[in-house]
């Protein structure tokens, strides 16, 4: 029997850095069962175990919210800051300037990035932060139990909220708009794409924007939501005395979509969400197209999946400032402090 | 007529955005060379052109270099300004004017000079049409020069480091200037008694601005990271490090161990900062007030969190926008407990432009051992102006970095480490940076409650212990932070705390109240808080201490009252808020105000006065004699009894 028992350091299925499944995940989630966040975190411990990354060169980032909470359940050996609402992308772009050969992954989500950080997700865009920016869109916030986000679509009707009067955001759009490298779209319930789309983002130079449809299981539940899977009338209780939430299985696609398929997808109640893929031929690194599909897809209440845009050519923000190959943490007094002599220099060039 | 030598104050009013800070700036350089104390401040409008500005230049043969509240020379270039110029010169003062400005002139204590600027100007072959209203304001140089008796050679000097060495602008500039000299002394005839005489009393003295010197002073300290967003005043400071850093840190690879981001809000910026502090750069970011109530959620998350960086507040007078150009101490209360929640901060007060430099570097190192965020309270006057200063001094200590973990380390003690754990008993714990390659050196951080390992906790236990030992830290501290400086005087029987740029007036109207009211002092200038022992035995050891400072709300005195309850009614405050640099005259006022001399203080009376609103109503006279009545009760030791630890450094 000894020989099914796997050999120290050389775990059973060991991937290229010999490295088990399990060395990639985190701690047990707290969000709620059926959650799409928790599909996705699974879909970052699979990327990465297929990657063969080592967790070590990965920082995981997040903001405030549900969303935000996701880092705890993914890739324990990774260094994480949970930062505050809506400054996710400030932490990153500091932190990475102290090792640039480490890469981001940060997971926000709509309320962090789409309101409160609206400002910060663009500038991060902008500069092209070397990192994954997953924002986990539920067009609603979740953890103070169901206001309207930014990204909840006009009309929507919430329990407490009434009707949304806005014209929501559209994440990709805006990402486009700022100058981001990478753009994509999915869909928690399409496991095998989101896994797929973590590790093209995850390849890419720069900044890597993925919104995520995950449906709020809990407080975005009205039929034909955008980011909802609708939540039986039989749950329905005043939101302040929710202290239960049942468990649902997650909606997973039955069959892969075709390139251009609109398929609308059943949820829990029977209300759907309509997703369209990519057309066939369709260019991915014309700015103009992705531009013009966002705006047709909003035009006609689609959600746009799979790779919208993406430029390799631009340098990412590290590579823009000629740093020393040493990992600036590491560099020492003798490299930090200008040497003895220095100080009449200075001395002089003062009157 | 007598005259009054290397003891005067020059106010030159101009409009803002005509080009009058090089001339300013040359006066004051050229003095200085001269070997006479010299201070210049520039009092400028919130605007790029058109709204009036003055620079004063004070000169003084004993080193009494504070703003002074009056103008014996006055030379008025606007004429938006000229009426409140003209009557701004002190009785005997000499008023010099630019003769394009058409207004009455009533006065006739005062000498009059007229200055053909324009014509002078104009006929000057080697000045082209545009540069005209620039190279004019080196005319009233040239005949300020010639009155008083500034050695032109000095002025040379003074362009030619103005210019860096090019030789058409400073050509250009000093032939307008001697142009200037010229016609003065063929055509004025000197009417009133201020002169110069050339000094020694700033050999080996440099002149530099504290935005620089702080700038300089982080890039010797070290800096790697530097996020910060535009804002008067503290704008130069991080221009200086994009300026001095390819200087002072090249490298023959020419690759860069630094990176400087100016960041889309200071929220941004330092956000940045504190990523890049928590991964393991000596990091920073400068700001003032406004920016400093936007970085206030990042300022408590750095606290609760423990990720070292230093943020530069450069003051200037609030609330909100407030007088955006005029200089102040007003954040004081606000930094030391910034962000919502329990919280300390730890606070580093330079006195002037060498102690800018020098907490420039040590920012870092206490930031580093400490592991929060330190704060550097400089202010405008002492941010933006020039002033002499001695020498930058290399750092004589090593860089401390703290307490930190690599992988041989890691390997060591085989994984075993909390990052919140303090294994030391000191209350600092070890951290640990992204990069490192050991598998047990992450953990993940948060501004949520956490344990010893940085996990996730909202156990009450766990809460209560964390908060505990980040208050054990901030006693830690003590032994980091720079000693107060102490001007002692063993006959003193008055004490006087200060804090940053006021210690010039400090020392002038210390002179006076000796000299013309036999009041006797002295002076420790606090330069950290949490306070040390220093501090503890100067309040200790004196009966009557004034706290001088620039704000409304006297807040150092709150803080001391918060610190020593004990002592609290041995303390008067002297406040001042008008945006001003400090001058002798408000220090010495708001002394004798509340100074209570032995015999009007006997130890019999009983009565029982409230002692906070002596510290709070600084404006009113009134109030302030009212307090001065109070009884000294707990103040029973005797000023022999304790020896002060502190040394004056610096004389």
């Amino acid at each position: 029997m000894s020989q099914t028992l796997p050999m120290a350091g050389a775990p059973a299925n060991a991937n290229d850095v010999g490295l088990s499944k399990n060395d990639y995940r985190g701690a047990p989630s707290t969000l709620c069962q059926g959650c799409g966040h928790n599909s996705i975190s699974n879909q970052i411990v699979a990327a990465m175990y297929e990657m063969s990354v080592l967790p070590e060169d990965v920082v995981k980032f997040s903001g405030i919210g549900c969303s935000s909470k996701s880092p705890t359940y993914f890739m324990n050996r990774s260094f994480g800051f949970n930062s505050l609402h809506g400054r996710m992308p400030s932490i990153a772009t500091g932190t990475l300037f102290a090792d640039a050969h480490l890469k981001g992954i940060g997971v926000s989500g709509d309320g962090d990035s789409a309101s409160i950080g609206m400002g910060q997700f663009k500038h991060a865009m902008r500069r092209n932060v070397n990192m994954v920016y997953i924002v986990e869109n539920n067009g609603v916030y979740g953890l103070t139990k169901g206001q309207f986000s930014a990204t909840s679509e006009q009309g929507l009707h919430l329990k407490k909220q009434g009707e949304n009067p806005y014209m929501p955001i559209d994440i990709c759009l805006e990402a486009v708009v700022s100058n981001a490298t990478f753009v994509a779209r999915t869909f928690a319930g399409n496991p095998k794409q989101v896994k797929e789309i973590l590790k093209a983002a995850f390849s890419h130079k720069g900044i890597a924007v993925l919104d995520i449809i995950s449906p709020c299981v809990t407080f975005n539940n009205q039929e034909n939501a955008y980011h909802s899977y609708a939540w039986g009338k039989d749950h329905e209780e005043p939101l302040h005395e929710i202290s239960y939430i049942a468990p649902r299985n997650e909606i997973i696609l039955e069959e892969e979509m075709n390139e251009g398929e609109i398929r609308e997808v059943a949820m829990h109640d029977g209300s759907v969400v309509v997703l369209k893929n990519l057309e066939k031929g369709y260019d991915p690194t014309d700015r103009m197209l992705a531009l013009k599909s966002l705006e047709e897809a909003q035009q006609n209440d689609w959600l746009l999946t799979g790779l919208i845009y993406v430029n390799t050519e631009k340098p990412a923000l590290t590579d823009l400032y000629n740093l020393v190959d040493t990992p600036l943490n590491r560099l020492t007094e003798e490299e930090l402090r200008p040497e003895h002599s220095m100080i009449d220099k200075v001395n002089e060039l003062m009157f | 007529m007598n005259k009054i030598v290397n003891d005067f104050s020059i106010t030159v009013g101009t409009k803002n955005g005509s080009g009058s800070s090089t001339a300013n700036n040359t006066i004051l350089r050229s003095v200085f060379k001269m070997g006479i104390p010299v201070s210049g401040k520039n009092l400028f409008p919130s605007n790029i052109q058109g709204l009036p500005t003055w620079y004063t230049i004070r000169v003084n043969k004993d080193g009494f270099i504070a703003r002074q509240e009056k103008s014996d020379i006055v030379i008025a270039m606007n004429p938006d300004s000229f009426a409140r110029d003209l009557a701004a010169v002190s009785p005997g003062g000499a008023f010099f004017y630019a003769d394009d400005i058409r207004q009455p002139i009533t006065r006739v204590d005062i000498a009059i000079y007229p200055m053909p600027i324009k014509t002078i100007v104009k006929n000057d072959p080697n000045v082209p049409s545009e540069y005209r209203e620039l190279v004019g304001n080196m005319v009233y140089v040239g005949v300020l020069a010639q009155m008083i008796g500034i050695d032109l050679e000095k002025i040379r000097a003074a362009l030619t480091f103005h210019f860096k060495g090019k030789q058409k602008p400073i050509d250009m500039n000093f032939n307008a200037l001697k142009a200037g000299a010229d016609w003065a002394a063929e055509n004025l005839e000197k009417k009133d008694p201020y002169t110069l005489e050339p000094m020694n009393k700033t050999d080996g003295l440099i002149m530099a601005d504290g935005n620089t010197a702080a700038a300089l002073g982080s890039i010797f300290g070290g800096v790697q990271f530097a996020g910060w967003y535009p804002i008067t005043p503290a704008t130069s400071l991080a221009e200086a490090l994009n300026d001095y850093l390819p200087v002072l840190r090249k490298r023959e690879d020419g690759k860069h161990t630094y990176a400087v981001v100016q960041a889309e809000d200071e929220l941004a910026a330092l956000g940045m900062a504190i990523g890049a502090g928590w991964a393991g750069l000596r990091s920073m970011t400068s700001t003032s007030g406004p920016g400093l109530s936007l970085m206030t959620e990042f300022a408590g998350l750095a606290y609760y969190a423990e990720i070292p960086v230093v943020i530069w507040d450069v003051q200037r007078i609030g609330p909100s926008t407030g007088l955006p150009t005029r200089t102040s101490q007003g954040d004081l209360i606000f930094t030391h407990y910034i962000g919502h929640g329990d919280s300390h901060s730890v606070i580093l007060l330079p006195g002037d432009v060498y102690e800018c430099f020098e907490f420039g570097w040590k920012a870092f190192d206490i930031a580093e051992r400490v592991q929060t965020p330190v704060f550097v309270l400089s202010d405008l006057d002492m941010g933006m102006n020039q002033w002499m200063s001695k020498p930058f001094e290399y750092p004589n200590t090593p860089m401390d970095r703290g307490k930190i973990l690599w992988e041989k380390d890691l390997e060591e003690i085989k994984g075993n480490w909390g990052r919140y754990l303090d294994k030391d008993g000191d209350a600092i714990t070890y951290r640990t940076f992204p990069g490192n390659k050991h598998p047990m050196s992450s953990y993940f951080t948060r501004g949520t409650g956490h344990d010893e390992y940085a996990k996730y906790s909202e156990e009450a236990d766990t809460y209560v212990q964390n908060m505990e030992r980040l208050a054990q830290k901030q006693i830690t501290a003590k032994q980091y932070v720079p000693a107060p400086i102490l001007h002692g005087n063993k006959n003193a029987s008055v004490g006087i705390i200060s804090f940053g740029s006021t210690e010039n007036a400090i020392f002038e109207a210390q002179s006076q109240l000796e000299g013309q009211h036999d009041i006797k002092s002295e002076v420790l200038r606090i330069r950290a808080i949490p306070f040390t022992k220093e501090v503890d035995a100067f309040i200790e050891r004196h009966d009557q201490i004034f706290v001088v400072e620039m704000n409304r709300d006297a807040q150092m005195l709150q803080i001391l009252y918060t610190e020593y309850p004990q002592f609290s009614s041995k303390f008067k405050s002297v406040a001042h808020h008008d945006g001003l640099p400090a001058s002798a005259k408000w220090v010495r006022e708001g002394i004798l105000a509340k100074y209570e001399a032995a015999s009007k203080a006997p130890k019999a009376a009983a009565k029982k006065k409230t002692t906070t609103k002596a510290a709070t109503k600084t404006k009113s006279t009134k109030a302030a004699v009212k307090s001065s009545t109070k009884v000294k009760k707990t103040a029973t030791k005797t000023a022999a009894k304790s020896k002060s630890a502190v040394k004056s450094k610096r004389k």
